[in-house]
Parts: structure tokens; C-alpha cells; sequence
């Protein structure tokens, strides 16, 4: 279950370089921006992202397909697959509670911070690490 | 959540290592896992076992092994501090400190007793003889397991559950067991005459011997000091090498009374579990809770999660008290008993008996409620008949078929088996999730799970549409023993809360609170921001309690009422125009066939509701689909109004007696975009052929020669319940009146996700009757107010700002390639 070796949410690396990323809800019809391994990429707005919500990071022909980039309160923002471990349900459409969401599919409840099904339900989405910053949304995606 | 942990831990001492100790401290692992630094102390030199499968250890049908709950390197693992063989003597109050017999010692910030209870020795001579035992613990089986490999009489006195078990696990270990009862039947305070003479027959027919009505006078030792037999006060003497006295048990609460604490029978706690010292909390056998002591598994649950919801610091669950089942664990005889089942003058009995095939059942009903019942033979039902005991659920209406069991098991999706107990183990039980018999038992077995909530939680069984509730409910009574816990009458509405959906409700409308975080305030939700269960409730209350004054929470609804499309598989969406009363014609047929050719519409599917069905749109898509369909939402994604069916009616129709079609578009039109506990289907006939299928909807309608008859609370989905008749009127304008206001009661005084027929049920369909149809003024109020709700409601495909609709969502924040 914790077997992964992707980044935990605490393990920001300071000195990774901030690469602006196009933002805005229209962005799929512009070109492609570069994102470097790891380093965190500004994304949006913070209150680009609804309250107890969540919005998605489209990664086009990803193997791990998209990103849901989730708010649970005021500067609380996870990132993690948009896909739950159980039968791939897109979790950014799941309802946010705490720091937790619930698939929309089948209702299993994941832990945003570390990806983690709530318990008895086994299995993990990988997470990404995030930073808020005068109001805008970093990841760091790969 | 992270608030309430303090950063030094406190002390928790646990003295008792048994069934109660360790399910609370296993209920406040789950809810605060870093709270507390704990201590165990367990008299007994074992870690803690399932006491209730003592019985099936001692017949040979499990080990010790298999009724380990929690093995030492759980202890371990949670990082408990385990003393085995330990008995603490001493509570030192004032320094707040335990004292074990051989001199330990150990702090404590709070303490939780749960020493159980000790069996009662009868004051006779001879009574601390080698070879007299009680039956308790894994001592005591051991030794009768030894007892029976060398000797070959034994004496049980007692004729009740235990005294029962244990003379039949000595009889298949292959001694001659006779059973002294005192009093004129067995179990009497579980069963009546007949059916603890049925009993007796069938023990007898396994080897027991009984004397009943006979009292013991003494126990007289042999040549080697070892007992030889019994004597009775009739003078007979019966030979005996081991003596089981079986004949009672008494809450041991001496720790508790030589420290001061006040005890009764038991050590007096109040709803919270607490002792007359708070920081002192007790449970179990040991207690008495309002002048009543507990000997059964599910009240010490029951207890178990209360006090460790005050041990966490939550401070707002309260135990009130349980209802108790019996199920004897003797295999080849199936009993089961619950409640009231004597009955006395004011209450009536229904009787079924066929000694023939050894089936007695007999079941006590007072004011039209189940109020407790014997079963001998066939227990099939007894989890059902108790939860009807326990809900005071009004069984006036089912009382003709109350007897003949659960109707409902297995209605779809389990080939119509209703016995789990002779499935095969790959049998299927739950068909939503693909849970077999086989797992479900081994789930129970292996992890040790007792309720309902633990098998949906670790299997998955039950947890969707809930059809195989009974089914699984079975298994657990078999499975788990006697007394598996049960949720209390009314369920609270999630683990967010202990209030219950009515007291919600009522808060909602008593304290006029118009938003979800009015209502978690004062209501004292223990979670900041609730979960996905209550927030949808607590939405839909606000805004149907409060119409124009509440606002919609759109984060607190299901995706499909977010996106205004039905979330699928994949993550696409299906949509569902409105087609008012069925009825289509070619334009909005053009347009459909244009939305799946421009948008590569996979599957085109006609649905039961009279609509069309486009199944794989992407979610970027839905608003331009609806702006290219340009017809009303259809509503299919939501808890509301959904279809309404026609037939053609008096228009084309040669049996037709009123324009059907006309009458269900005339009341689509005035209820649609009205949100409900659940979906809502309607249908309107035009004669009682009824081709529209009005017997399985909310509310159907059936037009006859001289006016139109109005059914309610018909459902065709999990279990096919036929509509019930209302009333008979005469005028569509009076149609959309009654309906509407049946409607209304419904919306505003069901629970969430309750369907018609379940608040019909709930409620009684006198109570309908009453309320809407001999009161008119209440009727008119209830058409009105559901008027003044859905006057101005934005159609959300096309007044998507009105309704609150995030468009945002309809985009990718960023795109990463």
C-alpha cells in the first residue's frame, strides 16, 4: 500500500524552478506547455477551484490519464490521479469532505493527502505535491 | 479533527482484557488513534477471545485458535501494553493509580473496568469439590474437555442457555449428561411451555437426560476426595464425575465497590458510561445501566461505542439502553426468542405448531406491534421478527402473511432464495457487488464482525441496494451467535452525528435553519464539514423546508445533480430530454439524431420512463448537447420528478374512457423540476387496463368512465411494491390537486432517500389519508406550498446561472502535456 516512491505532499523541494503554466478555463485549445519533472507548475487561481470541490488537470494521452486538483477549504489544495483505485472512477467528480473524497462511482472514500482508501477498502491513488502562493495553485506534476 | 489530539498523551487503563474492554478500545482506536497511551490488564492468561463461541469450542466444532479476536501482535501493533494473568486488586483513587496482586503498579488518566461477571456458585455443600466447575471461560472448557476423556457422568445444573450449551458439548465428547433445572421448564425466561417442551424433546432425542422442578441439596465426594454425585430434594441421588453449575451469572464489580465507587447490582454508570467517578468509566456485564444488567454481546457493543466516543473527546453519543435476542448455539437445534413472549391479557398471540417436523413459532403482538416471539425448528426469520420488535414498526397491515417470514429476501438478483442458511458457499448473496455466501461467513469469522455496518463495511455485501440486507443478516446470526448487534431504532443519519433523520428534520423546521452549516452547528455535527452521506440530506432539508429562502449548496449534491447528467462507468455522462407525457414529435426527433450524429452519441436508448436515452457524451460536451437538443432536462440524473407515462388514451385508444395523455402531461408540466427524497415516477392510464403500469409508480393514475382513481407508493424497482389506492376524483383539476399535495406531504416529511412506499409504510397510509384527504385546508396548503416552490425554478440545461450551475466544471482547469 505505501510501496510507491512518488513524492509525498510534504516533501517540497524549495529549490525547484516555478515554470508558469497557461492558465484559464479555455487552455485546452492553446498549445502545450512544458513541465519539467517534479518541479512545481503554476496552474490556476485558487479560486479558480470551487470550495469543498475539486477541478481537473487534462493530461492528454497520459497513461495515468488526468489530474483532480481539489480544494476542501480556505488554502487547502491536493492533487492527486483522477482515478480511484477501485474501478477508476473519476474521483474530481466525487463529493469533498475533510480532507477526503467520495468516488462517484461506487462511493469508496479516499484520503486526499496521501491517497489512501479509508479503511477496511485497500488501495492508494498517487498524489502530487502542491503549493498555494499568493493566491495561485502550484503541482508538481511529472 | 487534528484539534483535538494533545500533543501529551493521556493514560487510559483498561482492567479487563475481555470482549467489552477490547471492543472499546477497538471503537476508540478507530476514532482517535493517537489520543490516549494504553494499558490492558486481563486477568485470564489469554488474549482476548470470543466468549460465545466457548460453546461450539467445547462441542468440537471450533478451537481456541479460531476464537482468538485479537491476537497479541495486534496489542503490539496498536502499540497496546498487554498484562496478561494479572488481576488488579486496587483502585487508588485519590492518586489515580492500579494495584495488580502480585504488586504492580500503573497511572492512569482515565480508567475503563469492564471485569464482566463472575457465575454464580449455589451456597450447597460440596460445592468446592474437585470436579465442580462452572462454565465462563477457556479454563473451565478445558477442563470439561479433559474431564470427558476419562470420566463418564456429568451433572449440569441449570437449565438456561449455558447449562444447555455445555451439557450438549459434554454429550457429543461422549459422556452421559443429565441436566437439573429448577424450575418446571427450560429456559423459561426465554421460551414458553410449549416450546421449551419441544426443546427438551429434541435434546432428549440427542442423549440428555433431564429432571426438571428439582432442586439441588448437596454434592457428596467419592472415595478420592474427587465429586461422585448429586443429591436432590426428592432424595435422588445421580452419579456424577463432573459438575457444571450453570445456573446464573452476577456482574463482578467487587474492584469497583472495595474503591468506593457506587454499584447497585452492578456498577451504577450513567448514559455516558460513567462511574460516580468521571473519571471513571465501566462497561459491560460488570455495569448497571438504569437499574438493568446486560449478559448478551449486543448491549456491551452498544456500550463499547458510546463510551469511546467520550474517551475520544467527542462527547456526544449516549447509550439508552438495548433490546436483546436469544439464539442457542446447539447444532441440529435451531431457537430463537426476543422481547415480550408471554404476552398476558392485553396482548394476542399467532401460534403456528407442527411437533411433527419439530416447528413451533409463536409471536406476541400488542397495539398492532411486534412486541416478541419464540421460534423452535426454524429461525430463518428470527433476525427479521426482531427488528421488527425493535423498530415498533405497525404490522397491522402485514399481519395476514407476519408468520410465513420475510417476504422481501431475495426478490431479485438472488434466484429467489430466502434460506441462506442452505446456500451453497459460492452461492451468490449480494449481486450488486458480487459477494458470496463463502466470503461473508469468512469475513464474520476471521475478523470477528458482529453488526450489519462491519459485513457492508469488509465485504461489501448489502452496502448497495440493500436486497440481501436479510440475507446477510441471517448469516450473521448464524455465524456470529446469538446476539449480533443491531442498529438502534433510529438510525442516525451517518457517523457524522448521532441525531437521527427526524430530529433533523424537525431542528430544520422548528429552529428555522436555512443552510447546512446553520444546521451542523446547532445540531452539534462532530465533523467540520460533514461527509458525502448527510450533506445531500441535509441540502435537500434545508431547501425543501425552506423554499426561495434556503440556498442550494451545488458541492453538497451527487455529480449527476452537479453536472445535470447521469455520471457513468466510464466517466461520461448519458442525457435524458424531457418529452412531456412520452410524446415526441419530428423536430425534436431532427434534433436528437443531429446531437448523436455531431457528437458521436455511441448508444441510442428508448427507456422505460417514455424517453430517449443518449448514453457516452463527454463531459466538455454537455452544454452544447443541450443547447443543440433545445429541449427541457428530463431530470433522469436527479432525486425528483422523472418521467411521467402515458398511454394514448380516449384520443386514439378504442377502450379509452379519458384522455391520459393530456392528464400526464398536464401534471408533468406542473411538477417537473421538483427535487425530492428520492426519484419520483408517475404514469397515467386511460382505463384499467392500465397500459401505462400505474400499479408500480409514486403516484398512478388510473382514468375510468366516471372520473380517475389515484395510487400511491408503487414501486418496480428492488422489490415490486403495488400502489396503493388513495382516492377517487372526478375532475384533472382535482388530479393535479391530490397528487400534488401527496407529493408535498411526501417531500417535506420523508427521510432522505426514502422512496414513497417507504414513507407510506413509515407513516401508514391512514395517516396520509387523514392529513390530505379528510383535512381539505391542509390540502390546499400542501398543493400550494409545493406551487410556491417550484414557481420561477430554472431549467438547469438552459438557465444554467439561475440554477446554480458551475460551469467551470465543464473545463479543465490547465491542460499538462
Amino acid at each position: 500500500m505505501y510501496g510507491s516512491s512518488h513524492p509525498l505532499p510534504w516533501h517540497i523541494d524549495m529549490t525547484a524552478t516555478i515554470t508558469p503554466l497557461i492558465r484559464g478555463a479555455d487552455c485546452s485549445a492553446l498549445a502545450p506547455a512544458a513541465v519539467a519533472n517534479g518541479t512545481f507548475v503554476e496552474i490556476c487561481a485558487l479560486a479558480d477551484i470551487p470550495l469543498a470541490g475539486a477541478r481537473v488537470i487534462a493530461r492528454p494521452g497520459h497513461p495515468d490519464g488526468d489530474v483532480a486538483l481539489f480544494r476542501c477549504q480556505e488554502e487547502r489544495v491536493f492533487a492527486i490521479v483522477d482515478r480511484c483505485p477501485h474501478k477508476g472512477g473519476p474521483l474530481s467528480q466525487g463529493i469533498v469532505y475533510g480532507d477526503r473524497v467520495a468516488c462517484p462511482l461506487h462511493n469508496w472514500s479516499i484520503g486526499l493527502a496521501d491517497g489512501d482508501a479509508v479503511a477496511p477498502d485497500v488501495g492508494c491513488a498517487r498524489t502530487f505535491a502542491v503549493r498555494v502562493e499568493d493566491g495561485a495553485v502550484f503541482v508538481a506534476l511529472d | 479533527m487534528n484539534a483535538r489530539v494533545p500533543i501529551v498523551k493521556q493514560k487510559l487503563v483498561v482492567v479487563g482484557n475481555g470482549m467489552a474492554g477490547m471492543r472499546t478500545v477497538e471503537e476508540l482506536l478507530a476514532l482517535a488513534p493517537e489520543a490516549y497511551d494504553i494499558t490492558v490488564f486481563g486477568a485470564e492468561p489469554h488474549p482476548n477471545y470470543n466468549r460465545i463461541l466457548l460453546s461450539p469450542v467445547l462441542a468440537g466444532e471450533q478451537t481456541i485458535e479460531q476464537i482468538v479476536v485479537n491476537s497479541r501482535s495486534w496489542y503490539a501493533e496498536n502499540g497496546i501494553t498487554l498484562h496478561t494473568g494479572q488481576t488488579v486488586t486496587r483502585i487508588d483513587r485519590a492518586r489515580r493509580l492500579v494495584e495488580t496482586a502480585n504488586g504492580m503498579h500503573e497511572s492512569y488518566d482515565r480508567l475503563l473496568i469492564a471485569t464482566g461477571s463472575n457465575p454464580f456458585i449455589l451456597p450447597i455443600p460440596g460445592n468446592a469439590l474437585p470436579g465442580v466447575i462452572t462454565y465462563r471461560d477457556i479454563a473451565d472448557t478445558e477442563a470439561m474437555i479433559a474431564a470427558a476423556t476419562t470420566f463418564r457422568h456429568a451433572v449440569v445444573i441449570g437449565g438456561g442457555l449455558l447449562g444447555l450449551e455445555a451439557a450438549n458439548g459434554l454429550r457429543l465428547r461422549g459422556m452421559d449428561v443429565t441436566v437439573v433445572h429448577l424450575m418446571p421448564w427450560l429456559m423459561e425466561r426465554q421460551l414458553d411451555r410449549t416450546a421449551a417442551g419441544m426443546l427438551q424433546h429434541s435434546l432428549e432425542a440427542k442423549g440428555l437426560a433431564f429432571r426438571l422442578e428439582a432442586k439441588t441439596k448437596a454434592l457428596v465426594a467419592g472415595p478420592e476426595g474427587r465429586v461422585a454425585s448429586v443429591e436432590l430434594a426428592s432424595g435422588e441421588s445421580l452419579p456424577a464425575d463432573l459438575v457444571v453449575m450453570a445456573v446464573g451469572i452476577r456482574p463482578n464489580a467487587d474492584l469497583a465497590k472495595a474503591s468506593g465507587l457506587h454499584c447497585e447490582r452492578g456498577i451504577v454508570v450513567n448514559d455516558t458510561l460513567q462511574t460516580f467517578d468521571p473519571r471513571i468509566y465501566a462497561i459491560g456485564e460488570c455495569v448497571a445501566h438504569r437499574g438493568l444488567t446486560y449478559g448478551l454481546v449486543a448491549p456491551l457493543f452498544e456500550m463499547a461505542k458510546v463510551c469511546a466516543n467520550h474517551l475520544a473527546g467527542h462527547g456526544i453519543a449516549r447509550y439508552g439502553g438495548s433490546q436483546v435476542s436469544t439464539k442457542l448455539k446447539v447444532t441440529g437445534v435451531d431457537l430463537f426468542s426476543a422481547g415480550d413472549f408471554t404476552g398476558g391479557p392485553d396482548a394476542e398471540e399467532i401460534v403456528l405448531a407442527d411437533p411433527g417436523s419439530g416447528i413451533y413459532k409463536k409471536l406476541v403482538i400488542r397495539n398492532d406491534k411486534l412486541v416478541g416471539g419464540v421460534l423452535i425448528g426454524d429461525t430463518t426469520d428470527g433476525a427479521w421478527y426482531f427488528r421488527l420488535v425493535r423498530d415498533g414498526r405497525n404490522v397491522a397491515e402485514i399481519r395476514d402473511r407476519l408468520m410465513f417470514g420475510e417476504a422481501n429476501l431475495g426478490d431479485t438478483g438472488h434466484q429467489g432464495q430466502s434460506r441462506a442458511l442452505s446456500m451453497a458457499d459460492d452461492a451468490e448473496v449480494c449481486g450488486c457487488n458480487g459477494v458470496c455466501k463463502g466470503a461473508i461467513v469468512k469475513a464474520i469469522r476471521d475478523k470477528g464482525l458482529f453488526t450489519l455496518d462491519d459485513v457492508r463495511k469488509h465485504t461489501k455485501a448489502s452496502s448497495s441496494c440493500g436486497s440481501c440486507t436479510g440475507l446477510v443478516e441471517q448469516l450473521l446470526m448464524a455465524t456470529a451467535g446469538a446476539d449480533y448487534s443491531t442498529p438502534t431504532r433510529l438510525k442516525a443519519v451517518c457517523g457524522c452525528t448521532e441525531r437521527n433523520h427526524q430530529e433533523v428534520r424537525e431542528a430544520i423546521r422548528g429552529q428555522h435553519l436555512i443552510s447546512i452549516a446553520d444546521t451542523m452547528r446547532f445540531m452539534e455535527w462532530r465533523t467540520p464539514n460533514g461527509c458525502a452521506t448527510c450533506r445531500p440530506a441535509l441540502n435537500y432539508y434545508v431547501l425543501s423546508t425552506w423554499p426561495k429562502e434556503a440556498v442550494d449548496d451545488p458541492q453538497s449534491r451527487f455529480i449527476n445533480e452537479r453536472a445535470h447528467a447521469n455520471i457513468q462507468k466510464d466517466g461520461t455522462y448519458s442525457v435524458i430530454p424531457r418529452m412531456w407525457g412520452g410524446e415526441t414529435n419530428a423536430s425534436e426527433l431532427r434534433r436528437i439524431a443531429d446531437v448523436v450524429d455531431k457528437y458521436n452519441v455511441r448508444t441510442v436508448k428508448v427507456t422505460g420512463g417514455q424517453r430517449i436515452d443518449l448514453l457516452g457524451i463527454k463531459k466538455a460536451d454537455l452544454p452544447a448537447v443541450w443547447k443543440d437538443l433545445a429541449m427541457p432536462s428530463g431530470h433522469a440524473y436527479a432525486k425528483a420528478l422523472r418521467t411521467v407515462k402515458t398511454c394514448v388514451g380516449s384520443e386514439w385508444c378504442r377502450f379509452g374512457t379519458q384522455d391520459s395523455t393530456a392528464m400526464g402531461q398536464s401534471l408533468e408540466r406542473a411538477l417537473w423540476r421538483m427535487y425530492a427524497p428520492h426519484k419520483v415516477k408517475l404514469a397515467v392510464s386511460g382505463c384499467p387496463r392500465n397500459c401505462a403500469e400505474s400499479g408500480i409508480k409514486d403516484v398512478g393514475i388510473i382514468g375510468v368512465e366516471s372520473g380517475w382513481e389515484i395510487y400511491v407508493g408503487g414501486n418496480g424497482g428492488i422489490k415490486t411494491e403495488v400502489a396503493q389506492f388513495l382516492v377517487k376524483v372526478k375532475t384533472p383539476e382535482e388530479v393535479l390537486e391530490y397528487s400534488g399535495a401527496f407529493l408535498q406531504l411526501y417531500r417535506e416529511e420523508a427521510w432522505y432517500l426514502e422512496r414513497t412506499v417507504h414513507y407510506v409504510t413509515r407513516v401508514g397510509l391512514d395517516y396520509v389519508k387523514k392529513e390530505m384527504l379528510d383535512n381539505a385546508a391542509r390540502r390546499v396548503a400542501l398543493w400550494e406550498r409545493l406551487q410556491f416552490t417550484l414557481d420561477g425554478e430554472p431549467d438547469p440545461w438552459h438557465q444554467m446561472q439561475e440554477a446554480r450551475v458551475d460551469v467551470r466544471q465543464f473545463a479543465p482547469v490547465a491542460v499538462a502535456h
